[in-house]
C-alpha cells in the first residue's frame, strides 16, 4: 500500500489551498528552472526510466512517445496538447486532478512542452467539465502572473497555455479526432499514419498526453526515476489513480501504488464489496472499454497493465467498476453498446453500423428475445468490429460485449430459455422463431 | 523506389504510391467505395483492408503509404497479402455492414446494373444476411432538379462531399449528425446550383444520388452507348451518349485527362431533354406573315432561287456556336461559289482572326498546362461559366499550392481566391508598367498564363485588348519554345473550327457586327443563318432570313425559310476545341421526321442551284475538307501553335485603351444556346440560380 510520503496528488480531495500558494508549499514550482536546466534530452531520460506509461488507457510508455518528436525544429512549431476530455464511463481521475491539484499539471505541460521543443500547449478540456476548466484556468493565469509561464518567465522557456472547452462528443477523446475538433473541425479521427509526432495540430509536430502522465512528472523529476521506478513492479511502474465505483461501500479516487491487489484496493480503500465478497460477481478494472472480469480471476488479479491484460482485460484509465450479484450484467453491458452507439462518429463503417447492431441484439438478449445461435453471431459481429476502424473506438465498443459473451453466456443462454419457455403459453415466441 | 512484396510476387513501385495502388499494379483487385483516384483519401468505408505482415491489425490500404511499410527484421521487402482468410472474413464483414441498413431495393433502384454496392456485394460478400433488426431509414434531401436523393441507401462513402469542396469548391454538401445517424446533406437543403454537381451522381457508388430527370426511364444495359463529343462549351468534352429507341436517355462523361478528366458540367449533363422539345421537324416557308410546312423541294428551290439573285454585297452568312466543322465547309463553299464576302463564324462579334496566327485565336497553353501554370491572368473572362470543367482544373491546380490567379474584368466568384485588378483594360497598362501587386507574381512567375476572354474580344477595343494581352504575354516571358501562355478562352463549340476553316469575311467582306447594323437599316437583302440564335434576330430589317438548325428558337422564329438540321447527337461531325483539338461526334440517334443532317441540305442547295458540290457523301466531304485545311484530319490531336505569331502580334500598334468596365461573359449559364433553351431541366435550374442570387443581393 502506498505510503503517504510517496503520494504525487496530495491535495486529491481538495482539502486545502487549491490556489499556487498552497500549490508551492506542497512542493509544486519547487526548482523548476533546475530541472529545466538539465535539458530535454536530461527530461526524456529521466521520464523514459522512471517506466511512466500513458495514463490515458492504452499505456504507452510516456518518455518513448516525447522521443518520437522530431529533435530540431524544420520551421513548424511544435505542440503539446493535454487530454483533459475525460469522458470514459466510470473514469474520474482527471477531474479531481483539473480541481483540487491543477499546478501539477500546468508546471507538468512546462516540463514536457520544454522536453518536446513546444512553446505552445493546449489543454483540452472535456465540454461538461465547467468548474475544472474555471479552476485550471485559474491555476494558469496564477502562473501567468507570479511569472512562472508565458513569454520572458522566470524559468527561461517561452511557454503558453491554452484552455480549450469541448462540445461533450466522447470521440474528441481521441488524440486525432481531439486535434481535429482543436483545429475547429467536426471531430472524427484522422487516418494514421502520419502520426501526430510529425502530422498533428496545423500539420506540424504534435504530442498528446493524458493529464495524468502530465501531472506525474513534475514529481518524478524532483524524487528521480529511482524512486518512481520502485514502486510497483517492472513495467507497471510508479503510483496510479484509481477511480473506484460501483458496488462497493464507499466509492472514492485513490492514489495507491501501481499493481496493488485488486482485493487490497477494494478493501482498504472502498469499505469492501457490497454485502461481502461473496457478492462480487463481475468487475470492468478500467473503464467501460475493457472487458469484464469474473469475480473470481478478479480475486486473485493485481491492478496493473500486465496482469489484467492476461486477464484479458485491461488496466485502461483504472476505472474500476464493481458489480455484485445484484447486477443484470447483460443490461449493463447492453447500457455499455448504447454509449458506443451513441458516440461513435459515425465516419468508418464497422464502427458506424456495427455499434447499433451490437446494441441492438443486446437489448434483445436482456429480455431473453433472442436465439442461442444469435450470441455467436454477436460475438461474430464484435470481431468484425474490433480491429477494422480507424480509431480504436471500435474495438472499446466490441471488448466489453466479448467479456460479456466470453464470461457469461451461460447467464445470456438461461435468459433465453426463461423468455421461451415463459412465452410459450402465448404463443408470441414460436411466432418469431418461425418468422426466422 | 520501395520494394514490396505482394501475395509473392515482388514489385518496384513509385514513392508515394498507396498500398491500394501497388496491388492494383501487381494485378490484385481491391475492393473499394470511398476511395477515388482524384479525390481526397477517406479511408472510411473499410472496404480495401489487406493484410501486412508484422503489422496487428488489417490495415486500409488506399491510405497507407508505401513508404510508411516497414522491411522485414531481415531487410527483406514488407509482406502484403490481400487474398488470405482473414482478408476474406474482413471484407465479409464490412460488406455485411454495409448492407445492414441499406435497403436492398435494387428493383427499384437506378443504380441497378450499374452500381458498386451490387457488384462487390456478389463479388466479396456472403449471400445471407444476419440483421434481423429494423432498418435505418433517413429522410430524403431536397437538393435540386438535377440529383434525386434516397438518402436510405447512402453508405456515407463522402465522395460527393469531398468533390464538392474539392473540385467544385463549393462547400454545398457536407455530413452532419454522429454515427449511424449521420448523413449527407445540404446544409440548408437548397438546390445544389454548381456547375458541376452532376459529377456526384457518377461518384456516388450507391444508388444514394441518381439521376433526377433520367429516373426510373431504362436500364442501364438498355441503353446503346455511342462515344462522342460534347458541345455546351468550347472545351469539347468527351461524352457517352446513351439512348434507346430512338431517343437520348442520358449524357455520361468519358475518361479523357487531357481534356475533362473524368467531369462534365451540368449543362452538358442534363441537356438532353432539350434534344426532344422545340425541334424543327420539317420545312418551312412564311407565307403571310405566318410558317407553313413545305416539302424540301419546295424550299431548297425557293431559297437557292433567292441566293442567286441577290446582290453579294447585300448578303450574309452567319455560323452558331453548336455547327460542325463539315457544314460549316459547305457552307464556305456555297459562299465562294456565290461569290459572297459578307461571312462569318463570330456570331458574338469578337475579332478573332487567324490573320493574326492561329496562335491569336487558340489556347495555347492547353488544358493539361494548366497543370504546369504558376499565374493565371484572366481578362474579361469567366471560366467558371464559360467551361465549368476547365475552372476545376484551375482550382485544382489552385489547391495544390502556389498558383495565384488575377482577375480583369467583372469581379465574381470563381471558385478560388483571386487578386481582382480592375474592372477595365485599362489595368492591362498597369500591368504592363508594373504599377499593380500582381505585376511581381506574373514576373516571378515560370509558367504564366495569359486567359483572355470573349467580353474583351468585343467591339472596337478587341483588338487593342488582344494586343494588349500578347503585349503581356511577350513581357512576362511567356512566350517561349517550351511555354506557350497565350490563351483565349471560347465559349463556343464550333467557333475554333470556323475560324481554322477561315469562314470569315473575305477582302471587302464585313463581319458580325457591321451585318447586323446594316440589317437594321435594311442595307441586306439576305441573311443565312447556320444555327446561329445569339444575334439579335428582331433587329434584321427586311432581309430574307434562312435558318438552317435543330431547334426552333429565335433564329427560326425570325426565319422565312426554315430548313431542319441535326443536333450534336444525330449527326458525326468534327469539332475543334480551344486548344485546337480536333475530336468527332458520333450519331447516336437519328434526327426528327423529315431534318436532315446540315452538310447533306448544303449539298441539296448547291444541287438546287444546279450544280451540286463535289461530294455525295460525308467521307467525301471530309477529304476536301481536309485538303484545304489538313490540321481537321489529325483527329484527338492537337496542331500547336507558332508562339513567335504572338510576338508579332504585340508588336502592332495599339489606339488607347477603353477604360469602361467589361461586361460579365455570361448572363445565364443554364440558357446559352438553343437546345440548352429548349430544356426544361435548364430553365428550371436558371429559375432557381436566379431566384437565389435575387435573395442573395436583395436586387433584381
Amino acid at each position: 500500500m502506498l505510503q503517504d510520503k510517496d503520494r504525487i496528488f496530495t491535495n486529491l480531495y481538495g482539502l486545502q489551498d487549491v490556489g499556487l500558494a498552497g500549490a508551492k508549499k506542497r512542493g509544486s514550482w519547487d526548482s523548476t528552472k533546475y530541472f529545466i536546466d538539465q535539458g530535454r534530452d536530461w527530461i526524456i531520460d529521466e521520464v523514459k526510466a522512471s517506466g511512466l506509461r500513458g495514463r490515458g488507457g492504452a499505456g504507452f510508455p510516456t518518455g518513448l512517445k516525447w522521443s518520437f518528436m522530431p529533435k530540431g525544429s524544420d520551421g513548424r512549431p511544435h505542440y503539446l496538447i493535454i487530454n483533459a476530455d475525460e469522458s470514459e464511463p466510470g473514469t474520474c481521475k482527471d477531474r479531481d486532478i483539473l480541481r483540487n491539484d491543477p499546478h501539477h499539471l500546468v508546471e507538468g505541460a512546462l516540463f514536457a512542452s520544454f522536453a518536446m521543443g513546444a512553446h505552445t500547449c493546449y489543454i483540452y478540456v472535456r465540454g461538461e467539465f465547467i468548474r475544472e476548466r474555471e479552476a485550471l484556468q485559474r491555476a494558469i493565469d496564477e502562473a501567468y502572473e507570479a511569472r512562472l509561464i508565458g513569454k520572458d518567465n522566470i524559468h527561461g522557456w517561452d511557454f503558453d497555455c491554452y484552455v480549450h472547452h469541448g462540445a461533450g462528443a466522447y470521440i474528441c477523446g481521441e488524440e486525432t479526432a481531439l486535434i481535429e475538433s482543436l483545429e475547429g473541425k467536426k471531430g472524427q479521427p484522422r487516418l494514421k499514419p502520419p502520426f501526430p509526432a510529425n502530422v498533428g495540430l496545423y500539420g506540424a509536430p504534435t504530442t498528446v498526453n493524458n493529464v495524468e502522465s502530465i501531472a506525474v512528472v513534475p514529481t518524478i523529476l524532483r524524487r528521480g526515476s529511482d524512486w518512481f521506478g520502485g514502486l510497483g513492479k517492472p513495467n507497471n511502474t510508479g503510483t496510479k489513480l484509481f477511480c473506484i465505483s460501483g458496488h462497493v461501500n464507499t466509492p472514492c479516487t485513490v492514489e495507491e501504488e501501481m499493481a496493488i491487489p485488486f482485493k487490497e484496493l477494494i478493501d482498504k480503500h472502498c469499505g469492501g464489496v457490497r454485502a461481502g465478497w461473496d457478492n462480487l460477481l463481475a468487475v470492468i478494472p478500467g473503464g467501460s472499454s475493457v472487458p469484464c472480469v469474473p469475480a473470481d480471476q478478479m480475486l486473485e488479479a493485481t491492478m496493473d497493465f500486465d496482469c489484467l491484460s492476461g486477464l484479458q482485460s485491461g488496466l485502461g484509465t483504472a476505472a474500476v467498476i464493481v458489480m455484485d450479484k445484484s447486477t443484470d450484467m447483460i443490461a449493463a453491458i447492453a447500457r455499455l453498446a448504447y454509449f458506443y452507439k451513441h458516440e461513435s462518429c459515425g465516419q468508418c463503417t464497422p464502427c458506424r453500423e456495427g455499434t447499433g447492431w451490437m446494441w441492438r441484439v443486446l437489448e434483445r438478449m436482456v429480455k431473453g428475445r433472442a436465439t442461442k445461435k444469435e450470441i455467436d453471431m454477436l460475438f461474430e459481429v464484435s470481431k468484425q468490429v474490433e480491429g477494422h476502424t480507424i480509431c480504436a473506438l471500435g474495438d472499446a465498443a466490441a471488448w466489453p460485449v466479448q467479456g460479456l459473451i466470453r464470461h457469461f453466456r451461460p447467464v445470456i443462454e438461461q435468459r433465453i430459455d426463461q423468455y421461451t419457455a415463459q412465452s410459450d403459453r402465448h404463443g408470441a415466441v414460436r411466432d418469431y422463431q418461425a418468422a426466422e | 523506389m520501395p520494394n514490396l512484396n505482394i501475395n509473392g510476387t515482388e514489385i518496384e513501385v513509385d514513392d508515394g504510391t498507396t498500398v491500394l495502388q501497388a496491388c492494383e499494379m501487381a494485378g490484385y483487385e481491391i475492393p473499394r467505395f470511398c476511395y477515388h483516384e482524384r479525390l481526397s483519401i477517406a479511408g472510411n468505408c473499410r472496404m480495401c483492408l489487406v493484410e501486412v505482415k508484422g503489422m496487428p491489425k488489417p490495415i486500409a490500404s488506399c491510405a497507407m503509404n508505401v513508404n510508411d511499410l516497414r522491411p522485414g527484421p531481415e531487410g527483406e521487402p514488407p509482406e502484403i497479402l490481400t487474398v488470405t482468410e482473414p482478408v476474406k472474413n474482413a471484407r465479409e464483414g464490412v460488406m455485411e455492414f454495409l448492407l445492414i441498413n441499406h435497403p436492398l431495393d435494387c428493383p427499384i433502384c437506378d443504380q441497378g446494373g450499374e452500381c458498386d454496392l451490387q457488384d462487390q456485394a456478389m463479388a466479396y460478400g456472403v449471400d445471407t444476411g444476419r440483421y434481423h433488426e429494423n432498418k435505418r431509414a433517413v429522410e430524403d434531401k431536397n437538393i435540386g432538379p438535377l440529383i434525386k436523393t434516397e438518402m436510405t441507401r447512402c453508405i456515407h462513402c463522402t465522395r460527393c462531399v469531398r468533390f464538392m469542396t474539392e473540385i467544385a469548391g463549393v462547400e454545398e454538401l457536407g455530413l452532419i449528425g454522429r454515427g449511424e445517424d449521420a448523413e449527407i446533406t445540404t446544409y440548408l437543403e437548397r438546390g445544389i446550383t454548381c456547375e458541376l454537381s452532376g459529377n456526384v451522381i457518377d461518384l456516388c457508388p450507391v444508388g444514394a444520388l441518381t439521376s433526377k430527370p433520367f429516373a426510373f426511364t431504362a436500364r442501364p444495359w438498355e441503353l446503346t452507348k455511342t462515344e462522342s463529343i460534347d458541345v455546351m462549351d468550347a472545351l469539347g468534352s468527351n461524352i457517352r451518349v446513351d439512348s434507346r429507341s430512338g431517343e437520348v436517355m442520358r449524357i455520361m462523361p468519358r475518361y479523357n485527362d487531357a481534356v475533362n478528366e473524368e467531369w462534365l458540367s451540368d449543362k452538358s449533363r442534363f441537356i438532353w431533354d432539350g434534344l426532344r422539345s422545340k425541334r424543327l421537324d420539317r420545312p418551312y416557308i412564311r407565307e403571310d406573315e405566318a410558317l407553313r410546312e413545305a416539302s424540301w423541294q419546295e424550299a431548297l428551290n425557293l431559297v437557292s432561287s433567292t441566293m442567286t439573285s441577290i446582290v453579294p454585297r447585300k448578303a450574309a452568312m452567319l455560323v452558331g456556336d453548336l455547327a460542325s466543322a463539315e457544314e460549316i465547309f459547305a457552307l464556305k463553299l456555297l459562299a465562294e461559289r456565290l461569290e459572297w464576302k459578307n461571312l462569318d463564324c463570330r456570331q458574338d462579334g469578337t475579332i478573332l482572326d487567324p490573320q493574326y496566327g492561329r496562335a491569336s485565336v487558340l489556347f495555347n497553353s492547353t488544358i493539361e498546362g494548366i497543370d504546369q501554370a504558376d499565374a493565371i491572368l484572366l481578362i474579361g473572362a469567366n471560366p467558371r461559366l464559360e467551361a465549368p470543367v476547365l475552372n476545376a482544373r484551375i482550382r485544382g491546380r489552385w489547391a495544390l499550392g502556389q498558383l495565384q490567379v488575377g482577375v480583369i474584368g467583372a469581379q465574381e466568384d470563381l471558385t478560388y481566391d483571386t487578386h481582382y485588378i480592375g474592372a477595365s483594360a485599362e489595368s492591362l497598362n498597369q500591368l504592363e508598367q508594373g504599377n499593380v501587386a500582381f505585376a511581381r507574381v506574373l514576373n516571378q512567375a515560370k509558367n504564366p498564363m495569359i486567359i483572355i476572354g470573349k467580353s474583351a474580344l468585343q467591339g472596337a477595343e478587341g483588338m487593342t485588348n488582344l494586343i494588349m494581352a500578347a503585349r503581356l504575354a511577350r513581357h512576362y516571358n511567356a512566350l517561349r519554345e517550351d511555354w506557350n501562355g497565350f490563351n483565349v478562352l471560347h465559349s463556343a463549340a464550333s467557333r475554333v473550327a470556323g475560324l481554322e476553316l477561315g469562314f470569315l469575311p473575305t477582302e471587302t467582306g464585313i463581319g458580325t457586327n457591321e451585318i447586323l447594323n446594316q440589317a437594321k437599316l435594311d442595307q441586306m437583302d439576305f441573311i443565312y443563318l447556320l444555327g446561329a440564335d445569339e444575334i439579335d434576330t428582331s433587329a434584321l430589317g427586311n432581309a430574307f432570313v434562312v435558318y438552317q438548325g435543330s431547334h426552333g428558337d429565335k433564329g427560326a422564329v425570325r426565319a422565312d425559310v426554315i430548313l431542319p438540321g441535326c443536333a450534336y447527337t444525330e449527326k458525326s461531325g468534327t469539332y475543334v476545341n480551344l486548344e485546337g483539338r480536333v475530336q468527332q461526334t458520333n450519331r447516336a440517334i437519328f434526327p426528327p421526321h423529315q431534318a436532315k443532317e446540315d452538310w447533306a441540305i448544303l449539298r441539296a442547295l448547291s444541287g438546287a442551284m444546279g450544280k451540286p458540290f463535289g461530294f455525295s457523301n460525308l467521307n467525301e466531304l471530309r477529304a476536301q475538307m481536309y485538303t484545304s485545311s489538313p490540321m481537321l484530319a489529325k483527329i484527338n490531336q492537337i496542331e500547336r501553335a507558332d508562339f513567335n505569331e504572338i510576338i508579332a502580334l504585340a508588336d502592332q500598334d495599339i489606339t488607347g485603351l477603353s477604360n469602361a468596365a467589361l461586361s460579365p461573359c455570361v448572363e445565364n449559364f443554364y440558357l446559352t444556346n438553343p437546345i440548352a433553351r429548349a430544356s426544361k431541366v435548364m430553365n428550371e435550374m436558371s429559375a432557381i440560380k436566379y431566384a437565389q442570387q435575387e435573395q442573395a443581393t436583395g436586387t433584381k
